[in-house]
């Protein structure tokens, strides 16, 4: 694995359902397929540090976050991430503004924070929601904010949750075309989990693919794809 | 909410406010009690404020030992008479009581029969309503968002200040105006407490019932009143606090 790539290794036993997965995402966009309860959603959580794993190790750009048997943790907050959640989870209470510079790193200050911010919405085509709170945002307009919020903070590692599953076709496509320029520009590992082929056919330069908390299949999309159906 | 209706909401408020005064003025109107109760109620709203959200906190912390014994004993004056918590206070409170002696001994006056008797037996009182609502208002907050905070680098601290108590406050404040309201009438505990005069000035409470007594049912009408309009017009812009709160989410 590259020096900026991730590797992890990971296992969690929760009563009879078991995961045990080995990841090597480098730099670019990895998409984790696989279906509705097969652990997509919970490998984020502890590649995150929100939940911990029975087992395992997790190296992030040479960094290591996570090494169960020498009784390593980084927290959360010290891990330079970013997550966009399934539901956004857009700060109700905060601007768009305040809501892209929560994560920004406090020496900066206040006035450059807020420049940085606002050109960031201009880029993804919602400066015009700088002063809004997100109850009156569109579907777009929130999974645009949400991935301004996500990049702001300079992250290594960017996860994230099925951002697209509740939106239509067209906005689908103009929102990947939006994270693919972004993972060129960024060049740190994205790790993207959907159910949808056609989604992962679209963004990934790799995929995962996980049934029962088993990685089954890795590869390019043409490879790990090959026989699954263009619609779904 | 626009200007005019702001507009409105005020000059209302303001006439009602002066119809009162007019009419306790007209009455000889004593405000000694009104406003001593006001202040026991007021300090001990804010004693709720801090010690029934850190508690509402704590409660919402799954495996916090004897999660359902605190919460129990923490509600335990809403079902208790008045009484019979005015007589616990006395106990743990009173000469005697080692928290009593400590508190003499540091400030050289005694909790009970003095004014800060009244604040801690309004403040116990209304304590379970504050902690009640506080934690509606905390259950009430998505757990994505406290984790969106965590993984955007924030620490507890930083998350409790700028999303949790945020995000909780209508719930807070709820709780908070239903402890004033319940601070502000409180009559027994009270009465057990700090006595029937606090350097000889009764609460509104204690007042009514003596001027009840002594056939002087003028002054009776008229501190029920005003005690009557000074809660509603504070639970009314309490309301409105608290929708407006509920709208910016």
């Amino acid at each position: 694995m590259a020096d900026t790539g991730l590797a992890a290794t990971l296992r969690l036993q929760r009563g009879e359902w078991t995961l045990d997965v080995e990841l090597a995402c480098p730099v670019g966009i990895t998409c984790v397929m696989g279906p509705s309860g097969s652990g997509k959603s919970t490998i984020l959580q502890l590649l995150a540090g929100l939940a911990v794993p029975d087992g395992g190790r997790i190296e992030l750009a040479g960094d290591v976050l996570l090494d169960r048997a020498k009784g390593i943790s980084v927290p959360t907050h010290d891990r330079r991430l970013a997550y966009v959640f399934q539901g956004l989870a857009l700060f109700p209470h905060r601007s768009g503004l305040g809501n892209v510079t929560y994560g920004m790193s406090r020496e900066v200050p206040r006035p450059a924070r807020i420049d940085k911010a606002q050109q960031l919405l201009d880029k993804l085509g919602v400066g015009h929601l700088a002063r809004r709170r997100p109850r009156t945002y569109s579907g777009g307009e929130a999974q645009r904010v949400a991935l301004a919020r996500a990049i702001a903070r300079s992250p290594r590692l960017i996860l994230l949750d099925e951002p697209f599953s509740a939106l239509d076709h067209d906005l689908k496509l103009q929102l990947i075309e939006l994270v693919c320029g972004l993972a060129s520009e960024l060049r740190v590992p994205i790790v993207h989990v959907t159910h949808s082929a056609a989604e992962a056919r679209l963004l990934a330069d790799q995929v995962v693919r996980i049934e029962r908390g088993k990685v089954v299949a890795v590869g390019t999309p043409g490879e790990v794809l090959a026989n699954v159906p263009a619609l779904d | 909410m626009s200007r005019e209706r702001i507009w409105l909401i005020v000059r209302v408020s303001g006439l009602a406010l002066l119809g009162v005064l007019a009419f306790v003025f007209r009455a000889e109107f004593s405000w000694g009690p009104l406003l001593l109760s006001l202040e026991v109620a007021g300090i001990a709203t804010l004693l709720t404020l801090v010690f029934g959200v850190g508690l509402a906190l704590l409660l919402q912390w799954r495996r916090l030992p004897a999660r359902d014994l605190i919460d129990a004993i923490v509600s335990t004056p809403l079902v208790l008479p008045p009484t019979v918590l005015g007589y616990y206070l006395l106990v743990v409170l009173g000469n005697g009581s080692v928290f009593g002696d400590a508190w003499k001994a540091t400030f050289g006056r005694a909790i009970i029969f003095n004014f800060e008797g009244a604040v801690i037996a309004a403040a116990v009182g209304s304590m379970p309503l504050v902690v009640r609502s506080a934690r509606v208002g905390l259950e009430s907050i998505d757990p994505n968002l406290i984790a969106a905070a965590r993984t955007l680098g924030a620490r507890p601290m930083r998350i409790l200040f700028t999303v949790v108590l945020p995000l909780a406050a209508p719930g807070i404040i709820a709780g908070c105006m239903l402890g004033f309201a319940r601070a502000l009438g409180d009559y027994g505990a009270t009465l057990m407490v700090a006595g029937a005069r606090i350097d000889g000035t009764p609460t509104a409470s204690v007042y009514i019932m003596d001027q009840l007594l002594a056939g002087k049912d003028e002054h009776v009408m008229t501190t029920a009143i005003a005690t009557t309009v000074f809660g509603i017009v504070m639970l009314y812009f309490a309301n409105r606090l608290t929708r407006s709160l509920q709208q910016r989410g």
